[in-house]
C-alpha cells in the first residue's frame, strides 16, 4: 500500500454497528487461540490474542467494552495458566486504561503508526506481570518474555482486519 | 489522560476512578493468592467452568495427531513392533526374577518383624498442556479430584521422576516439575547410597545438587534415586545423572549439575503414583515429652 504511515486520517470505510454477541464471540476466539496446546518456541512467540482484542475493543469501542470483561478475562487467564490469581487482571486493566486513554489518537495514525502504539501498550502491561512475578519472588526468566509483544504487534494488522470482517457493509454506499 | 468526558453527558465514574478500583481489586486477590493462598477455591470453580473449553482447545491438536499416526509407514510400525515384542521378552525375565524376589523379600521382612514396604497405586494420566506462565515449570494432566488425585502426589514416566501434583481441579490437575524453581526432592547416590538435596532451577534440562562438601564422593554419571526419607516420594525412582562438578576450594560447597532423568517434553502420558499415607508420624515430639516428663519425676523422687 502506498499509504504514507502518518497523516492518513481514518480513511476506513464506516462499519456496521456492533452487537454484544459478537464482542463475547470475539473474546471467545481469542481466549480459545491462547489455550491451544503450544509448546517450545510456538509458545513462546505466541502472541497474546486476548490482549490484542481488548485493545482493539477499548481503542474503536471505548464505551461499549470496559474494564469489567479485562477483568473477567485476566481472572479465566490466570486460572488456566495456573499463573498468580490476580496478575493479568490488573495487566488488562492497565491494557485497557491504556487503550480508553489513547483512543482518539491512535486512530489518527496509519497501520505502522498503529503498531507502534500497540507495541508500547503491550509491552507495558507485561511489564507489570513481570514486576508483580519479581515481587513474589520469582526470577526473570529471559529477555524472549517480551517476544509476544512484538509477535502482538506484528499480527494486529491481521487481528483487526479478522475482527472487522463481519462488521463491513454488504452493500457500498456509492452503488445505490 | 486526554479523555475526559463532557460534563453534561452521565458516564459514570472516571476512567482513572476506574483503573484505581479494578486495579485495587485485582492487587488485593493477588496478595491474597501469593501469600495465603486463600484462591484455591475460587480457581477450583473457575477450573471446573474453564475445562470443557480446554478440551476443545485439544481437539485441533489431537486430530493432527491422529492423522499423523494414521500416515505411518508400514516399516516403521515393523521396527517398532520388533523392538517392543523384544522388550517385552526382556521384562518378563525380569518380572519372573521379580516375583522371586518378591517373595523372598516378604518372607525376610516377616522374620526381621518389619513394616511392609510401601507401595504406590497409580493410574496412567494424559498431558493435556504445558503451563503457559513463562515463570513456572509445569504441566496441565487429564486426571483430577474425581480420580482420587491428592495435592503433593508423586508423578513419573517411564524412565523417572516427573515432578509433584501442585493444584488438583475436579477434572484436571497443575504437576510441578522437578526444574521448577521450588522443587526440592531428597536424593539418594546410587552407586555408595550418598543422601543428598536436589534443587530445581527454573528452566528445562538441568538440575542442581546443592551444599555438598568438595570432597564429597559423587562422580559425573552417577545416577540419583529418590530416598524415600521426605515420606513425599517413594524410594528409588530415578532422578537424575550427574553432568559435570565443579570442585573449587574457594567455596564451601561443590557445584553439581545434573540432568532429569525422565523425558516430559517426549512423551504425553505420565504415571500419577498415590501420596504416602502410611508414613509414620515423626517422633520429635513425642521425646520431647519423655524427657519433660522424666525431668518431673526426677524432681519428685528428690
Amino acid at each position: 500500500m502506498g499509504v504514507p504511515a502518518f497523516g492518513k486520517a481514518h480513511a476506513e470505510e464506516m462499519l456496521l454497528p456492533v452487537r454484544r454477541e459478537y464482542v463475547v464471540l470475539s473474546f471467545f476466539v481469542a481466549f480459545m487461540l491462547n489455550m491451544l496446546p503450544l509448546t517450545g518456541w510456538a509458545l513462546m512467540l505466541r502472541p497474546d490474542f486476548v490482549a490484542l482484542v481488548l485493545l482493539y475493543w477499548g481503542i474503536e469501542h471505548p464505551r461499549r467494552v470496559g474494564f469489567t470483561p479485562a477483568f473477567l478475562l485476566g481472572l479465566a487467564i490466570d486460572v488456566a495458566d495456573g499463573s498468580l490469581f490476580g496478575q493479568h487482571a490488573l495487566a488488562y486493566c492497565v491494557l485497557m486504561a491504556c487503550a480508553i486513554a489513547l483512543h482518539r489518537r491512535v486512530t489518527l495514525f496509519g497501520l505502522r503508526g498503529q503498531m507502534l502504539h500497540v507495541l508500547g501498550v503491550l509491552l507495558f502491561a507485561q511489564l507489570i506481570v513481570l514486576v508483580v512475578r519479581q515481587a513474589a519472588g520469582d526470577a526473570f526468566p529471559g529477555w524472549w518474555y517480551f517476544l509476544p509483544s512484538i509477535s502482538g504487534c506484528l499480527v494486529w494488522p491481521f487481528v483487526r482486519r479478522l475482527i472487522t470482517v463481519p462488521l463491513r457493509q454488504r452493500v457500498k454506499p456509492e452503488d445505490l | 489522560m486526554e479523555y475526559s468526558p463532557l460534563p453534561f453527558f452521565q458516564r459514570g465514574p472516571s476512567l482513572v476512578t476506574r483503573l484505581i478500583l479494578f486495579s485495587l481489586a485485582a492487587l488485593v486477590l493477588l496478595f491474597a493468592d501469593a501469600r495465603f493462598r486463600y484462591m484455591e477455591d475460587i480457581r477450583g470453580v473457575v477450573g471446573a467452568i474453564l475445562y470443557p473449553l480446554q478440551e476443545l482447545a485439544e481437539v485441533p491438536a489431537s486430530i493432527a495427531s491422529r492423522v499423523g499416526q494414521y500416515f505411518v509407514l508400514q516399516s516403521t510400525l515393523q521396527r517398532d513392533n520388533a523392538q517392543l515384542s523384544q522388550e517385552a521378552f526382556v521384562n518378563a525375565t525380569l518380572l519372573q526374577k521379580q516375583e522371586a524376589l518378591l517373595v523372598e523379600n516378604e518372607n525376610l521382612r516377616e522374620l526381621l518383624k518389619l513394616r511392609p514396604r510401601f507401595e504406590p497405586s497409580a493410574q496412567v494420566a494424559e498431558i493435556l498442556y504445558r503451563a503457559r506462565d513463562p515463570f513456572v515449570r509445569k504441566i496441565v494432566v487429564d486426571k483430577g479430584a474425581t480420580d482420587g488425585v491428592t495435592e503433593g502426589a508423586p508423578v513419573i514416566d517411564a524412565s523417572g521422576l516427573v515432578g509433584q501434583v501442585h493444584r488438583v481441579y475436579p477434572w484436571a490437575s497443575e504437576v510441578a516439575l522437578i526444574s521448577d524453581r521450588e522443587q526440592a526432592i531428597p536424593v539418594q547416590v546410587v552407586r555408595n547410597g550418598l543422601r543428598a538435596v536436589i534443587f530445581g532451577l527454573g528452566y528445562d534440562g538441568a538440575l542442581e545438587v546443592r551444599f555438598m562438601p568438595v570432597n564429597a564422593d559423587i562422580e559425573k554419571g552417577d545416577l540419583l534415586v529418590t530416598s524415600g526419607i521426605d515420606g513425599a516420594y517413594p524410594s528409588g525412582l530415578p532422578v537424575a545423572f550427574v553432568d559435570s562438578i565443579e570442585r573449587n576450594a574457594a567455596y564451601a560447597f561443590a557445584r553439581i549439575t545434573c540432568r532429569p532423568a525422565s523425558g516430559v517434553g517426549s512423551h504425553r502420558q505420565v504415571m500419577m503414583l498415590a501420596n504416602a499415607d502410611s508414613y509414620p508420624e515423626r517422633p520429635v515430639a513425642a521425646e520431647r515429652v519423655t524427657r519433660k516428663s522424666a525431668i518431673g519425676e526426677q524432681g519428685k523422687a528428690d
